[in-house]
């Protein structure tokens, strides 16, 4: 056996990760292993907390998409104690949702992604970061930096904090919307759309053309899908059935409450994090790069490949567009940013149609709970992909189990893939160096795990 | 002359780096000051060299480390005792840093309810023995908060922390100062709710209902949340979560606080001055449910939190 590779941390991702290249004798990629090293054990610790309390503990998984845990949990919530929020409470939820995951896929694309590409990918580490992009492009970086500040502000200002969130609980949320507060926000989310069109603009003319080598040679595998979608087949974040794609486009729909029929978690020995699998398709689980057994993908290139369409119109113009380039569905990885992007132009305009919605400033948004045994599942897509929290509680409401299936777990087995992928394709004869190892991380960086 | 920093996370959720970010405008002004060495959110800089062909961890020397997250593993512990030995002045930013924060929860469990749990009673998981390799870091018996393990010479607690507090105490240090700490106030300080010392009485209710406010109305015009009979922690916890201006951030959202912030003063018991606290409004602190977890959420570390014997004694 000849030496290790390591590359640690994984940097620009939103964990603790570690990659290991093992290489033969001969320098040739022999094996590779993707190392989570985080366990927090949220599935434990939640056991004996009150229900309603559950929302305001379980954001605290995710530090950069805590509104989905969120709300997952208020859904988990309503379902435990059979209740059915109000309507003007859900599209509070949902408009909550939108503002979050704009500020998100801004902060993904500029501040972890556009290195690599605005930079360069062999570029040295000490200007392909965030401060370079400052440096190079000043104007879009001051723009980067104060929009994503004025959606925290949204949050912050209507639901009091923006990161780690109480608004949302079983049975509703904490307080209506006011007409004045209403306008307020309207003024600011045209900003965020317009900066969503100006940047998707931007990406294909200034990155995916010119990376398009790269996007169909980096971490490219071929593998299966999930999302979620409505009844009539559009993207939805917030609800909807959910949406197994096999790599060949065929698909089955199920209620998410039925997850457990169709996704198993197998567990490795050298990672803490468990590896989802699609235990529906009866071909076990193979982390194998030639023959993949069960695996499929999840975050936003999963999500426009599994839906019909996309819910609002100028989104829906950029699925077109990109279908027509790359068909459906699409397995090139690097275009997990490309499909962001798309999904960056519908929560912008989704979150315009909800400031416009006149129920949204109904003053009807909690039902009242009572407690009870019962089992509950939530299930939202965040940023990272479908999120699945799953709660039984006691005759008092509170907490019995939990199971928790976050976002980027569906994606453990596909980024372990893909950096094999990558590997194997450009370390040849021990010949590496730090460029080559940065290509490796950005097969990683594109599922934004 | 910009001022080194370098910056790591651990047992965390990353809440504190987006905080960071969260500073807006003023972040532009305050970038080029800093000179970031290592920071893994931001910047590739890695532990074994570039290439990874070094033979030990190593962060580089700066003048400010900043680390946010608790201490849960191994390396946890490793990295921090790296940044403590290569920083000269140690930050401890956000509740995991400073308190344990609610990863500190899992405190209440050992460690093999925990992986018992997780890889073997879950009903998604196929049942496996624990994940065991050299490259997966083995846990340490309980979640710690940074001062259990090296000293720290700042503190900049929240969950997360507010961006103003975050500018504030990093200006501070720029300017040569080598403390920076909050004021000792509670969140009931600078709470503008209507206080009149006296609740229902009674039972403290869970939040199966919204508070009573009027929603076109300022807090100013919304009743005590204790005094409304639910649980509120702002009597025992730090003010500051608003930042410089602005009221208690839950509270802003018409929910009660939960104690992010965590004591307001080091050696402070919350639990007991909460139920003191509760007593002197008429309400009765034997009726909250699951007390001990939830009047130590985010301060489960320092042995606020420890798993109870697996045979409850009886009184």
């Amino acid at each position: 056996m000849g030496k290790v590779i390591n590359i640690q941390p994984i940097t620009r991702i939103e964990g603790h990760a570690k990659v290991a290249i093992h290489l033969d004798d001969d320098g040739n990629v022999a094996d590779t292993q993707m190392h989570m090293q985080a366990l927090r054990g949220f599935e434990k610790f939640v056991e004996g907390r009150p229900a309603e309390e559950m929302p305001r503990i379980v954001c605290h998984i995710c530090g950069i998409c805590p509104w989905a845990h969120h709300l997952a949990s208020s859904k988990a919530g309503d379902a435990c104690f059979g209740v059915t929020p109000p309507p003007a409470a859900v599209k509070l939820r949902r408009l909550m949702q939108m503002v979050a995951y704009v500020g998100d896929k801004l902060l993904n694309f500029y501040f972890l992604a556009a290195p690599d590409f605005v930079i360069g990918p062999d570029a040295d580490y000490s200007v392909r970061n965030v401060v370079g992009i400052i440096d190079a492009a000043p104007d879009i970086a001051k723009q980067v930096v104060h929009l994503r500040h004025l959606a925290a502000q949204i949050l912050e200002n209507f639901a009091g904090r923006a990161i780690h969130p109480t608004f949302s609980m079983p049975g509703g949320v904490s307080k209506p919307m006011t007409e004045s507060e209403r306008s307020e926000i309207q003024g600011h989310a045209k900003e965020l759309l317009d900066f969503a069109q100006f940047t998707i603009k931007f990406a294909k003319e200034n990155v995916f053309a010119k990376y398009m080598d790269a996007i169909q040679n980096l971490g490219v595998i071929k593998v299966g899908h999930i999302g979620t979608v409505t009844d009539d087949g559009a993207l939805d974040f917030y609800d909807g059935k959910l949406r197994l794609m096999k790599p060949d486009g065929t698909y089955d729909d199920f209620a998410s409450d039925e997850y457990l029929d169709y996704i198993g978690e197998h567990v490795e020995p050298w990672s803490y994090q468990k590896f989802p699998y699609a235990k529906a398709w009866g071909q076990g689980f193979a982390l194998d790069l030639s023959n993949p057994a069960g695996i499929y993908r999840s975050n936003c290139l999963a999500r426009i490949n599994v839906c019909d369409k996309m819910a609002t119109p100028l989104a829906q113009a950029e699925l077109e567009e990109f279908r027509a380039n790359f068909g459906r569905p699409a397995h090139f990885t690097l275009l997990y940013h490309y499909a962001r992007l798309i999904e960056l132009v519908q929560c912008a305009e989704h979150m315009m149609q909800l400031l416009e919605d006149p129920e949204i400033t109904n003053p009807d948004i909690r039902t009242k709970i009572e407690p009870r045994a019962g089992r509950g599942v939530g299930c939202v897509e965040a940023p990272r992909g479908t999120l699945i929290h799953d709660y039984e509680t006691d005759d008092q409401g509170l907490i019995t189990k939990a199971n928790l299936i976050v976002g980027t777990t569906h994606n453990n087995a596909a980024m372990n893939l893909s950096v094999k992928q990558t590997a194997m394709e450009l370390i040849k004869d021990g010949n590496y160096d730090q460029g080559i190892l940065n290509k490796v991380e950005m097969a990683i960086r594109a599922y934004d795990p | 002359m910009p001022v080194k920093v370098a910056e790591e996370w651990l047992n965390a959720c990353s809440g504190c780096e987006i905080s960071i970010l969260n500073i807006g405008d003023a972040l532009l002004g305050l970038l080029p000051e800093l000179n970031f060495v290592h920071i893994p959110v931001l910047i590739d800089h890695k532990y074994f060299g570039q290439t990874g062909d070094g033979k030990t961890l190593e962060i580089p020397e700066a003048d400010v480390g900043i680390v946010s997250g608790g201490v849960r593993n191994e390396e946890n512990k490793h990295i921090l005792e790296e940044m403590r030995a290569k920083t000269k002045i140690l930050i401890a930013l956000g509740s995991c840093a400073a308190n344990g924060g609610i990863p500190a929860q899992a405190n209440m469990f050992t460690k093999d309810d925990v992986f018992e749990k997780v890889f073997r009673s879950s009903p998604s998981t196929d049942p496996a023995p624990d994940p065991d390799h050299p490259n997966v870091p083995k846990w340490l018996d309980s979640c710690m908060a940074l001062d259990e393990v090296v000293k720290i010479d700042v503190t900049i607690p929240g969950c997360p922390p507010h961006p103003d507090w975050i500018v504030d105490a990093i200006t501070a240090l720029l300017e040569g100062k080598t403390s920076w700490s909050l004021p000792e106030r509670s969140v009931c300080d600078t709470c503008p709710v209507i206080r009149e010392e006296k609740s229902g009485g009674g039972a403290v209710k869970r939040c199966f209902e919204n508070l009573e406010f009027d929603p076109e109305a300022g807090l100013d015009k919304m009743r005590c949340i204790n005094e409304q009979n639910f649980l509120c922690l702002g009597p025992v916890t730090l003010a500051g979560c608003a930042g410089k201006t602005g009221v208690p951030r839950c509270v802003q959202a018409r929910t009660p606080c939960r104690g992010c912030f965590g004591p307001i003063r080091k050696g402070a018991r919350p639990m007991v001055d909460m139920m003191g606290a509760m007593t002197s409004v008429g309400l009765d602190p034997k009726t909250v449910v699951d007390r001990r977890a939830i009047m130590n959420r985010y301060i489960g570390a320092h042995g606020n939190l420890r798993p109870l014997p697996a045979r409850p004694v009886r009184r």
